[in-house]
């Protein structure tokens, strides 16, 4: 009985915040304001967030947290104060047939990726990463980041430098 | 007794598709750069639910790191993106992706 009450907490928190977070998707894309897009962005991002813990994996959620909603929009809402988009905020949204197109095949594609997952249910060679592992989730992520990982990792890491350098290089006024 | 069965995964990749086509259809009809930006971060994000999903249901950690990738690449682009942004708005005064058409053809 206890078990079946967890469980249905688990619906209730899945359905609340896959709800929230379509909404919230979709106020991003209908806003006009940028900024209000990028704080719809971050509740996005928090849902989501809350849905990797209920899929047993605190860290990529803990990293979403930081990285995602705290790092990446933040730069984003600084860049958008930065510029001034006061007449972007005036113009209207132009519907052209093009765009009504783009959406049409958006929403073919939806159905797509829907058919596709109830026709046949994801099935595969299980690894060893069981669900008793997962209480450690850091310590399984950090041993096969720098086990089997560590070469992908050090491309990861040159790859932020160069990013770094090019946005110092690119910002940087020319004389 | 009655079990109330788990969720099933299909539920967490069926939320990643509608994810993935509210970015897909942003990037379609939004003209401003700076929300084009965000659209691309939630598909990104869509995928990562993805990985994650998967990484949980077939018990394998590799899902994981690559959502760990992911979110790497993502914050580099960003730095870069938003730096581009930035000279073009210097440049042009506009960030609006139809006036700057010059590689167009």
């Amino acid at each position: 009985m206890a078990e079946n009450f967890g469980i249905l907490f688990q619906w209730l928190i899945f359905m609340g915040m896959a709800f929230v977070s379509i909404v919230a998707s979709l106020l991003v894309i209908t806003r006009k304001n940028p900024i209000h897009s990028a704080l719809f962005m971050v509740l996005t991002l928090l849902c989501v967030a809350v849905l990797y813990i209920l899929l047993y994996n605190p860290f990529i959620a803990i990293i979403q947290v930081i990285v995602y909603a705290g790092a990446i929009v933040m730069l984003i809402v600084f860049v958008i104060m930065l510029l001034d988009l006061e007449t972007e905020l005036r113009s209207k949204l132009k519907i052209v047939h093009s765009k009504v197109i783009g959406g049409f095949l958006a929403v073919l594609f939806l159905f797509g990726i829907l058919y596709t997952v109830v026709a046949k249910p994801p099935t595969g060679q299980t690894g060893s990463y069981t669900t008793e592992k997962m209480g450690s989730n850091v310590q399984a992520v950090g041993e096969a980041l720098f086990t089997d990982y560590v070469f992908p990792f050090e491309i990861a890491a040159i790859l932020l430098t160069v990013a770094i350098i090019g946005a110092v290089i690119l910002s940087k006024k020319r004389t | 007794m009655w079990v109330v069965p788990t969720i099933p995964p299909a539920l967490y990749l069926m939320l990643s598709g509608i994810l993935f086509t509210i970015g897909v259809i942003g990037v379609l009809t939004r003209r401003n750069a700076i929300i084009v930006f965000i659209c691309i971060e939630l598909m990104l994000n869509a995928v990562n639910l993805t990985f994650i999903t998967f990484s949980r249901f077939l018990q394998s950690i590799d899902g994981v790191i690559f959502a760990f990738f992911v979110m790497a690449v993502a914050a580099a682009e960003a730095a870069v993106g938003l730096a581009i942004f930035v000279m073009l708005y210097r440049s042009r005064e506009t960030i609006n992706v139809d006036d700057v058409n010059l590689l167009k053809w």
